[in-house]
């Protein structure tokens, strides 16, 4: 059975750990832009880590449950409702035939994640079901379409009810100023250590300019000592510097290469925290060693059962 | 050469940061070592002009560890360098004509040629395909004839057409889906550059060789091509 999709005005999209393996053809990792919330929601319904769900960003979406089952709500609280009455984030919820989900309006962050038990069952285009719009990829139909009113996405009856919440010192506060810890750029390709310098030292404020593929900060412009550089393949969470002195920190949807100068990294574990967060919010930048995140980041993948 | 950690799971390893033949044929023979030595532990891998990045599997390696790797499967590469792989030419057909070439005659101006002459300039070279990526299945081909380069647009097209075939300095490189873009529009391919569907996904591989052959209108539409 499925579930069928009301009301979708905004941007939800399918998304599982995202699409590896490909990336010298050109294609993107994708995945899910809050990495720390769609692991939670998977973890919480014992589903596997690369199970499908739905990202939810900014709400205007409803959807009926065609059968029963149990679902887990992780990420932003957009002011959502079962059956007429309010629900908050970080939980599973049992699901009758017939009950509707509303999501409303962001109240704290930007994108909730909506897994059900054993994940939504969904074709995959290149090894996965992560949908990138502008590659025409991946999503229901394989050509990466935002989800829309009328689809039906299937999911497994489970008739077995559960309660699980995720633990309060887990759950975080997506505040309105952030600090991002980041791992400097040491190659040739960096901005240069008195770029990195002022970089550390200047508060930003996320821009109207956000979507999957970046978020642009602003702030007091940096001086570029290099206006680009030969074109390379581009990490997740790289800071890239382009001429007008305005980082941009890459998201999961980026290109694969690019050309700016960079000032190094934002951790895999403090990226979700900028996805989440609305044009206006505070953000400062912490340089880090590289090898205390790398630990951590192995912990954080073991905990959540993560295979890569 | 240096191998950098530009994150926990990812490292690159730089060249000499110009775009020039040697760089192409070291990084292609590297590349092909770790695809061959290292693919239980590396996720990613993205070839470029003068760097290959990685995303190795942080899950079953550390990055120091993976580092070293790295070095000893460049070292082993320089052994292998003798065993010299086949070489492939892919050939693509291109209409040239003035509907599709947009920039043709900007071109001959700007390099005081005439228009047949910039196409015959560009049709006769073999091109290398530097690297892969800004959209998928986008090959960056080099090097362009010096005659003929040219840079990108001043202000680039909202709306670049599907097989659209540019010159940005010494590069040249089809669009295979619409996109906005700046490079200097030349000519038109029917090929489908990118398909989801098929094994090998796109026509090139980094390290392949490219020629590009001029083809008639009638031509061009008979085998698909849209204007």
């Amino acid at each position: 059975m499925s579930l069928r999709v009301i009301k979708s005005s905004f941007l939800t999209l399918l998304q599982d750990y995202g699409r590896y393996g490909y990336q010298h053809v050109g294609l993107t990792h994708s995945g899910p832009l809050d990495e720390h919330a769609y692991l939670w929601a998977n973890r919480l319904l014992d589903n596997h880590y690369n199970a499908a769900q739905l990202e939810i960003s900014y709400g205007v979406f409803a959807a009926e449950f065609l059968e029963d089952s149990v679902i887990a709500l992780c990420g932003a609280d957009l002011r959502a409702t079962l059956g007429g009455k309010s629900i908050t984030p970080w939980q599973t919820y049992n699901i009758k035939r017939g009950d509707i989900i509303e999501f409303a309006s962001p109240k704290h962050g930007l994108r909730a994640y909506l897994a059900i038990k054993g994940g939504f069952k969904v074709t995959e285009t290149l090894s996965s079901v992560a949908a990138v719009v502008r590659e025409n990829l991946g999503g229901l139909n394989g050509d990466g379409s935002k989800v829309s009113p009328g689809d039906q996405i299937v999911y497994e009856k489970k008739a077995h009810q559960m309660t699980s919440r995720v633990p309060e010192k887990f759950i975080p506060a997506y505040s309105s100023s952030i600090t991002l810890r980041f791992v400097p750029n040491i190659s040739v390709s960096s901005a240069g250590l008195d770029a990195q310098a002022v970089f550390q030292n200047t508060p930003y404020e996320v821009t109207q300019n956000i979507d999957r593929m970046g978020y642009r900060l602003s702030g007091e412009p940096i001086q570029v000592p290099l206006e680009g550089i030969v074109s390379q393949g581009i990490s997740v969470g790289s800071i890239q510097l382009p001429k007008d002195g305005q980082p941009i920190v890459l998201m999961k949807d980026r290109q694969t290469m690019g050309g700016y100068p960079l000032l190094g990294c934002v951790t895999a574990i403090d990226l979700p925290l900028l996805a989440q967060s609305s044009p206006g919010t505070k953000v400062k930048f912490r340089a880090v060693d590289i090898d205390d995140v790398e630990s951590e980041l192995v912990i954080y993948k073991k905990f959540f059962n993560v295979a890569a | 050469m240096d191998i950098v950690r530009l994150s926990e799971n990812t490292v690159i390893i730089l060249f000499e940061q110009t775009i020039n033949h040697d760089n192409f044929t070291i990084i292609n023979r590297i590349t092909h070592t770790i695809k061959n030595t290292l693919s239980d532990v590396v996720i990613d891998m993205i070839p470029s002009y003068a760097s290959i990045h990685i995303t190795f599997n942080l899950v079953k390696i550390s990055g120091l560890e993976f580092k070293a790797m790295l070095k000893k499967a460049i070292a082993e590469s320089e052994v292998r360098a003798i065993e010299k792989t086949k070489e492939k030419i892919i050939e693509i057909p291109v209409y040239y004509g003035s509907e599709v070439a947009l920039d043709l005659s900007y071109i001959a101006q700007k390099a005081n040629l005439t228009e047949p002459e910039v196409i015959d300039i560009h049709a006769s070279k073999i091109y290398d395909v530097y690297a892969i990526g800004f959209a998928p299945g986008f090959a960056y081909l080099g090097n362009v004839d010096d005659a003929i380069a040219c840079p990108r647009k001043q202000t680039p097209r909202d709306k670049v057409a599907k097989g659209s075939l540019g010159i940005a300095d010494q590069q040249t490189a089809i669009y295979p889906a619409s996109s906005p873009g700046g490079w200097q529009i030349i000519g038109r391919t029917p090929l489908q550059l990118i398909d989801y569907s098929s094994d090998a996904l796109t026509q090139f591989s980094t390290g392949d060789k490219v020629k590009f052959n001029p083809i008639s209108k009638p031509d061009f539409l008979a085998m698909g091509g849209v204007l």
